[in-house]
């Protein structure tokens, strides 16, 4: 992946570009061979793995496609039974939705926003690099029981009580279930990555307001994976625990109700479908105006319709629901919030529209797909406030004309504009140009095959055809059309071979790219194609939003390291953390080096998701260890038991490291994994809220009476939890003893574990109704973040007495201190909420 | 409507956007990323008008729209009330009669023509959906949920009926007919005489 930096400049200043090459090189490169794609941790090769990974996905995923057009292109075909079709078209969705959709952008942002940024890699490496193996384990997991015959055959939105042991009695849901929470698992992890990094990981100076807009685009996209999958990820566990265990979440008879998936399951759903539009949208945007020769129209009306089209996709769930008997009313909310939507996405629509407007377009192949895109998302749109409308909604419902506006709108919303960023990000990713004119052919081939195939779609759909039926009769008047719609598919599916075939092609035989081939404005075209495993030789300083505007020496200057962080003597790898909004340089970060960490514990975490799906819970349970001790490791191995001060930068500046500074990016990191908790569980009391007051055979025949003294032990336990790290930071600090701190909220953390406990062993039966399941689930909260606390409190004292804490190295503390907070507060409202309910009866 | 209205919008869009590829730039002289003319009158146009006013409008118009008709839809008081129970199940549909206690029919559904009708559906098992796409739309069935439909068929003939919501392996063929009398008909079938 490396070469030389290609310069033009003068021998001495090449001379010393080159030096700094060198030195770097070595520093963040992965070590040979196979062991080196294992132990790596570098963005580039992440990145890499990952987008092959997801576009392996995705032919799978077109296979799967093109069985079901098969199958539908005769009335009665033999081809498939209804067993393996609904295996078949649960699968496609599962696989393009999950196994592909989000991790391929997921992909493109490791890969890129670094070098958007100006920064040299993502905030945490080995997070990144841990995420790309649990997705791969638990994608291969879900794709080897599907040939095994054992995939769930249920729709790829698994509605209970189809999916419940009554109605799915084989592995297929769990395999689904599980499979899917290590993706989610994977997903959440991408997205601290990516907040963080937008957030601290940026050149000097480029404040908020002066990053590439896909930097907005992809920290909105991320901030909304953390305030959705929660609720996916609450549901998967009541579902795998109504499954395993038989805790009757969804089963009405016992107080559940199947239309609590429903809503947990709509309300991660209807935000996905943005979380996987805006990453397009962001690429679109920065795509467009470098094809149009300008820059983007209206840059914070964008930002701004891009929040808000964020902020509404949350309160769009119920429009999936409407023929579910919701009352009239709230569906004419739900409706008009639906339609809503329409405005952030016009203004989107108008400013792209208007950028070339003022530009002067060319028509390279990524304006191709872009104009690709534009045809089809417009008329995915339209059709999409059509089904807002309920009468229509009411008679379009589980039709094909649902399969063919999802269709347009992911294909052409999402899949076009990402084959046009593949194109143009290509000498940034692989450093080459292209070769053969295949790309155009496979333009010319892909799109018009998809509207005659979807077009063809929604026709039967209006002409009454359901989805999933797994065939249909000679007379229904459906042949040709099903048949147009068959073969524009096949001919659809060759096209994106092409274009797989072609960049795979110009990987191995283009020519090397120059720099910046199209011109453009921003940091990822200031450093030689492709992107050095350092990206930058220096951290540039930026005052504009489009730094190679302002100056076009700017990629000279960084390789000749003017910028910060050019010494390369502490031999470590490190770039620059900056203040939020204004991008202040404030911290040097120091990047995790080639590491078996991130793969061992992807191993164990995917086999305590995957054991108990062949009944191996003994396997689960060590592998469940296994989690705690590899974390400890990994936690352990960061961190240093001396002070360094303040270490120079350049430009006169003298920064702490992220060591020795009270908010480190770990404590940032942590704050958006609670923020994705307590998503979590909001959608837990949701659903216990929900229960109460909607589901039939409320309420239960009778209550947990929980006495004083369990509330009482709970808020001492509190308490103790809160006030314990805060003692032992200030210890610290005046270098006094912090065990005493520490000791008081570990023995919080016990009392708070107890009290939730006591939940437990007083309602023994968490299967007979859903109220005392809700209570043994809020109880294991309890009991999962106290058992946490405990740990990263007895960590947090082995530390201080290894000497890894000092007045300078609180970050530790504040970590801690920061999860124990949460815990005895959210702890506090759980227990609250399983005991009001029989304290006053 | 729908599809004209969306039609024209479309034709819209895509006049503009092969307007801005197409149109000669003013001062065709101007360097690749000059200056930024966004400012003032043009993004007031481009955001201003085609991204806030033209969506707000439109938007209004049909959500009035959609919820009148919807409205329309809604079960109402009416003196000459027919209630039905929609009972589903894999893969099969019982239905029973309020004027007729104890009456039960099996896939198929009967009701009077010319009259308001209330079915009430509900499942035992797993979701289904009550839809016969010529008379209304369609409506869940959901364990231990009861969801109300009214329709109306002012033909007496038989009406194909289906579920629409998937339900596994016999979803294909979980099919109905509702059969709509006559008066006499009617009276007939609630005296115990099928017709």
């Amino acid at each position: 992946m490396t070469d030389l930096p290609d310069l033009s400049s003068p021998t001495p200043r090449r001379a010393e570009a080159l030096r700094l090459h060198r030195k770097l090189t070595p520093i963040w490169s992965a070590r040979p061979g196979l062991r080196g794609v294992l132990t790596t941790n570098n963005n580039n090769l992440v990145g890499g793995i990952f987008l092959a990974a997801a576009t392996l996905f995705f032919v799978i995923g077109g296979i799967l496609a093109m069985l079901i057009r098969a199958q539908l292109a005769t009335p009665g075909s033999a081809f498939m039974g209804p067993e393996a079709y609904n295996q078949v078209f649960t699968m496609h969705g599962t696989v393009m939705m999950f196994l592909f959709a989000i991790p391929f952008f997921e992909a493109l942002a490791v890969l890129l926003l670094p070098s958007m940024l100006g920064t040299r890699d993502m905030a945490f490496p080995r997070i990144g690099a841990y995420g790309l193996w649990v997705y791969i384990f638990g994608g291969s997991a879900v794709i080897l029981a599907m040939l095994l015959g054992l995939s769930p055959d249920g729709g790829w939105f698994m509605y209970p009580p189809l999916s419940s042991a009554a109605f799915s009695p084989g592995i297929g849901p769990d395999v689904w279930l599980l499979g899917i929470s290590s993706i989610e698992v994977s997903a959440i992890a991408a997205a601290i990555e990516v907040v963080v990094t937008v957030l601290r990981y940026r050149a000097s100076g480029m404040s908020l307001s002066r990053m590439p807009i896909f930097a907005w685009y992809i920290l909105i996209v991320a901030v909304m994976i953390l305030t959705a999958f929660p609720a996916m990820i609450l549901g998967s566990l009541l579902l795998e625990l109504e499954r395993a265990f038989g805790l009757p979440f969804f089963q009405a008879d016992n107080g559940g109700d199947p239309l609590l998936w429903q809503h947990l399951f709509w309300l991660f759903g209807h935000p996905e479908v943005y979380i996987i539009f805006l990453p397009a949208a962001g690429m679109m945007a920065t795509i467009l105006p470098v094809m149009a020769r300008t820059k983007l129209l209206g840059y914070g009306w964008v930002v701004a319709a891009a929040v808000s089209l964020a902020v509404l996709s949350f309160g769009l769930w119920v429009h999936h629901m409407f023929t579910t008997g919701i009352p009239h009313l709230a569906l004419a909310f739900f409706s008009a919030a639906s339609t809503l939507v329409a405005v952030p996405t016009a203004i989107m629509i108008f400013s792209w529209i208007g950028t070339l407007w003022k530009g002067r377009p060319t028509f390279d192949l990524p304006m191709l797909w872009i104009l690709g895109f534009f045809a089809t998302f417009v008329i995915g749109g339209l059709t999409g406030v059509m089904l807002a409308l309920v009468p229509f909604n009411w008679q379009a419902h589980d039709t094909h004309f649902v399969v063919a506006h999802l269709h347009y709108v992911l294909i052409g919303g999402y899949v076009f504009p990402m084959v046009a960023a593949i194109y143009y990000f290509q000498p940034v990713i692989i450093g080459r140009t292209r070769f053969f004119k295949i790309g155009e052919v496979a333009f010319w081939i892909t799109v018009p095959a998809f509207h005659v195939t979807f077009l063809a779609v929604h026709l039967v759909g209006l002409m009454g055809m359901r989805r999933r039926i797994w065939t249909y009769d000679e007379g229904q008047g459906w042949t040709v059309i099903n048949l147009i719609a068959s073969v524009g598919a096949f001919v659809m599916a060759f096209g994106f071979a092409l274009v797989i075939l072609d960049v795979v092609v110009n990987a191995l035989v283009a020519p090397r790219s120059r720099r910046n081939p199209w011109k453009a404005f921003t940091l990822e075209w200031a450093t030689s194609m492709p992107s050095p495993m350092y990206g930058f030789a220096s951290i540039p300083v930026v005052h504009g939003r489009y730094p190679l505007e302002m100056d076009p020496g700017l990629p000279v200057s960084i390789a000749r390291g003017e910028g910060l962080l050019a010494d390369t003597s502490r031999n470590r790898r490190e770039t620059l953390v900056v203040s939020t909004t204004d991008g202040t340089p404030a911290q040097v970060a120091i990047l995790p080096g080639n590491s078996w960490l991130p793969f061992t514990l992807a191993v164990v975490t995917s086999t305590s998701f995957l054991a108990p799906l062949v009944g191996a819970y003994m396997l689960a349970v060590a592998a469940t260890t296994g989690i705690v001790v590899v974390a400890l490791i990994w936690a352990w191995t960061q961190g240093s038991r001396t002070d360094e001060g303040l270490i120079d930068v350049g430009h006169g500046l003298r920064l702490p490291t992220a060591w020795e500074v009270p908010d480190p990016p770990g404590w940032w990191g942590l704050l958006m994994l609670l923020l994705a908790d307590s998503v979590l569980f909001g959608s837990l009391l949701f659903g216990y809220a929900f229960l109460w007051t909607i589901a039939p055979n409320w309420p239960p025949p009778s209550y947990l009476n929980p006495g004083l003294a369990m509330p009482a032990l709970a808020l001492v336990g509190a308490a103790a939890l809160v006030a314990g790290p805060r003692l032992a930071a200030r210890a610290v600090l005046r270098q006094g003893r912090a065990w005493g701190g520490i000791g008081l909220a570990g023995l919080g953390a016990l009392a708070l574990a107890g009290a939730a406990a006591s939940v437990w062993l007083l309602r023994p039966n968490p299967t007979g109704h859903a109220y005392d399941a809700t209570l043994w689930v809020l109880a294991g909260f309890v009991l999962l973040h106290t058992t946490i606390a405990v740990i990263m409190i007895g960590y947090l004292l082995a530390r201080v007495i290894a000497g890894y804490l000092s007045p300078r190295r609180v970050g530790e503390a504040r970590i801690v201190q920061l999860w124990a907070d949460y815990t005895a507060l959210t702890s506090l409202v759980a227990l609250g909420a399983a005991w009001l309910p029989g304290a006053f009866p | 409507m729908l599809l004209g209205g969306g039609t024209v919008i479309f034709l819209f869009v895509m006049g503009l956007l092969a307007l801005a590829l197409l149109r000669r730039p003013l001062g065709a002289g101007g360097k690749a990323g000059d200056g930024d003319p966004g400012r003032g009158g043009s993004e007031r146009v481009w955001f201003w008008g085609l991204g806030l006013a033209f969506p707000l409008v439109t938007l209004s118009l049909l959500t009035v729209y959609g919820v009148v008709v919807g409205d329309r839809l809604l079960p109402r008081d009416a003196p000459d009330l027919v209630t039905v129970q929609a009972e589903a199940r894999q893969w099969q549909w019982s239905f029973s009669y309020a004027d007729a206690p104890g009456r039960v029919t099996e896939n198929v559904l009967h009701i009077p023509s010319g009259r308001p009708v209330d079915v009430e559906i509900t499942s035992v098992d797993v979701i289904h959906a009550f839809w016969v796409p010529r008379l209304a739309g369609k409506l869940d069935a959901i364990p231990g949920h009861v969801n109300v439909l009214r329709l109306q068929a002012d033909e007496p003939g038989d009406y194909a009926g289906q579920s629409g919501e998937f339900s596994g392996l016999g979803y294909r063929e979980h099919l109905f007919t509702l059969r709509a009398h006559d008066p006499a008909g009617w009276a007939a079938f609630l005296e115990g005489r099928t017709p």
